[in-house]
């Protein structure tokens, strides 16, 4: 039992349904992150989770609890909504503090409660002005000020950054991080940013069709996808997944793929059970990052393959140069460092780090696990 | 160069902008004609009319015509003047304007907010009051009203106004309410607000502007309504305007122009004053929703 249970819980509009046999289990203090494609269902799942959207069948849980039909104020949760959701005829305290009111807290305690948040999120001079009187970073604060205020058991965010700029957005999330650390709440936070779902989270779920495709830790999510879905969806560059064959040679099972040429490279897999795909295409899946130039390869790695492939186009992006290339027929792109030596046109000595491949069954799409 | 055609656009500018003032001045005279005639021939005796001297301005200026108009003309068989009449009007406006323009805001609180089967239906049904002719409705409304006992009352012809009034004001506020952000709604139900206290302490004090075009539209409506008032009114509840009428139509004795014209300015000014002091709001508020904020 968590602290937090999604069991068996699905969501349908009518005859469609949008959200299929969720099943999520969040331990006390832990950052769950919803990502995902717009129309993936990760807003309707939290507004499960907040009461505003009705459970079709299965259960939520909220400290062992069963929250079906409970209203949202009984559930002990708050919410930051992507619009921020300011009341905007109430000044900033008189927002904060409305939660409170509705619960019948005595005046006293409501101020001292919304003293602590203001200075928690430093936001005291602004108790008296109205919303529409700041600026998005500030309407962001005070979103989270409400929020906070009621000192809930679980805290749910809706995109709450996506308003803001790419900077604030950026000083935002570290905010948040520091915030989650220092109160240790628990928090369900949805985003279709991967890179906020990588940072923020400690464990993430991966949502894509209405179904949860992954959920797991970011390391896990990142190093061992459960699909090509989740593979390309998480990262910036996406991984790059390429047709390939496999083919045992010497007892060991290699990965061979075609070059901008149509000449073959073999390249040797670390994983060792892939030898009963021999002779069977697959879907070979490489970050980035793992293709590098030889100095540059990773040293802890046991399984560097080198490979002899043609430059497309260079991108320097100041602290790496994206190399494209042409690997199975399709476009893949390399991560290097600034300084490597690659120019468009020339052939140039990649070496990938094999560890770190991944291969996907080409028919379920699905990663054919070790 | 371009100070010489700086110049010119100035001088053009200056030409066709004294051409624009004069045709709205030519305008605004026009259309104030009515009123001047109104006003002037107010403060008449009554022989300087008669006398032929319609457009002239008083020679002899006297406020008697006003202050008869209000206390003491021949309505009907009485000397009242217009002035109990004029409260009844009061007594059946302000509760049927307020009535009808917080049924409304309801409405559209909750055709907007708390979405059920079959709600756009029913609001199309509701719409579609706002084009029920009048006339179609007096026979059932009298019968109505006999039914429940509010036949010739002031109550009665609250009632009916109310009715016809909330099509209209449902229209306004679900359409104010439709660009108003739900994500607030659910703010203020995870806070703990239940249906009133958000309708209250949300959405009400948000909805200032729709709020006074709502009231101006029924208050100048009903203000004016004659038919509902002629038709449902007693004998004690007469309001202004068919009080209006039998002023001017009394058949006997001479026909007292000018107290016509007071009694007639009299029975305009409430609307006149409505629309000078919320007018601008009035504008506001029909152009609130259409440009997102
Ligand atoms: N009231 C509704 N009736 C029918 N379908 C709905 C309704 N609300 C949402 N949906 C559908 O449910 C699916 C999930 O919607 P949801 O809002 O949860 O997506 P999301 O993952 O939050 O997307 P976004 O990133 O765009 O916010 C969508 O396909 C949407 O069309
Ligand atoms: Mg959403």
């Amino acid at each position: 039992m968590g602290f937090l249970d999604i069991d068996n819980t699905t969501k349908s509009y009518g005859a469609v349904e949008v959200l299929h046999k969720v099943d999520i289990a969040v331990e006390e203090g832990e950052f769950l992150v919803l990502v995902g494609p717009s129309g993936c269902g990760k807003s309707t799942l939290l507004n499960m989770i907040a009461g505003l959207e009705e459970i079709t069948s299965g259960e939520i849980r909220i400290k062992d609890a069963v929250m079906n039909g409970v209203h949202p104020s009984k559930r002990n949760i708050a919410m930051v909504f992507q619009s921020y959701a300011l009341y905007p005829n109430m000044t900033v305290g008189q927002n904060i503090t409305f939660g409170l009111e509705m619960h019948n807290v005595p005046k006293p305690q409501r101020d001292k409660a919304m003293k602590d948040v203001a200075n928690l999120l430093q936001i005291e001079p602004l108790l008296d002005r109205k919303p529409g009187a700041l600026s998005g970073g500030q309407r962001q604060r005070v979103a989270m000020g409400r929020a906070l205020v009621r000192n809930p058991d679980v805290f749910l965010f809706d995109e709450p950054l996506s308003n803001l700029d790419a900077k604030l957005r950026v000083d935002m999330r570290t905010e948040i991080k520091k915030l989650h650390q220092k109160l240790g709440t628990t928090i369900v936070y949805v985003t279709h940013d991967q890179i906020e779902a990588m940072t923020l989270s400690t464990r993430i779920a991966v949502m894509f069709g209405g179904y949860v495709q992954q959920l797991g830790t970011p390391q896990e999510i990142y190093d061992t996808p459960a699909n090509i879905f989740v593979a390309t969806f998480m990262g910036s560059p996406a991984m790059n997944v390429v047709p390939a064959k496999v083919v045992v040679e010497n007892g060991r099972p290699m990965a061979h793929v075609a070059l901008h040429d149509g000449t073959i490279a073999s390249l040797p897999f670390s994983q060792d059970n892939l030898a009963e795909w021999d002779g069977k295409d697959i879907m070979l899946g490489i970050r980035p990052e793992t293709i590098t130039d030889e100095d540059a390869a990773d040293r802890k790695s046991e399984n560097i393959a080198q490979m002899t492939n043609r430059i497309v186009v260079t991108e320097p992006a100041g602290s790496d140069t994206f190399v494209t290339m042409t690997l199975g027929g399709r476009d893949v792109i390399a991560r290097m460092r600034s300084d490597a030596n690659v120019r468009a046109g020339k052939d140039f000595q990649f070496a990938v780090n094999m560890e770190k491949a991944v291969a996907f069954d080409p028919k379920t799409e699905n990663r054919i696990a070790p | 160069m371009s100070i010489a055609s700086q110049d010119t656009a100035i001088r053009t500018g200056r030409v066709t902008r004294m051409l624009i003032y004069l045709v709205l001045l030519l305008f605004a005279l026009f259309y104030m004609l009515p009123l001047y005639v109104m006003v002037v021939n107010s403060v008449k005796p009554l022989d300087e009319i008669t006398g032929g001297g319609m457009m002239n301005l008083p020679q002899v200026l006297t406020f008697e015509p006003w202050a008869k108009a209000w206390s003491s003309a021949q309505i009907g068989v009485e000397p009242t003047g217009l002035s109990p009449y004029f409260w009844n009007s009061i007594k059946m406006v302000v509760p049927a304007v307020a009535i009808s323009t917080v049924l409304g805001a309801l409405n559209g609180y909750v055709l907007t907010k708390w979405r059920f089967k079959y709600d756009t239906i029913v609001f199309g049904l509701i719409l579609f009051a706002c084009f029920i002719p009048f006339q179609i409705v007096l026979i059932p409304m009298a019968k109505m009203l006999g039914l429940m006992g509010l036949a010739g009352t002031t109550s009665g012809l609250v009632l009916v106004h109310v009715v016809y009034g909330v099509g209209f004001t449902t229209l306004y506020f679900r359409n104010y309410y439709a660009v108003f952000p739900t994500e607030l709604i659910r703010a203020a139900q995870i806070d703990g607000a239940g249906f009133f206290r958000i309708f209250w302490r949300i959405l009400l004090p948000s909805s200032g502007p729709i709020a006074v075009v709502s009231i101006i539209w029924q208050f100048t409506n009903i203000w004016n309504d004659f038919l509902f008032g002629a038709s449902f009114a007693g004998a004690d509840s007469q309001p202004m305007t068919v009080a209006l009428n039998n002023l001017v139509q009394a058949s006997h004795g001479v026909k007292e122009y000018n107290v016509h014209f007071a009694g007639a300015i009299l029975a305009a000014l409430p609307t006149l004053l409505v629309y000078i002091v919320a007018g601008r709001y009035f504008v506001r508020g029909l152009m609130a929703g259409s440009v997102k904020g």
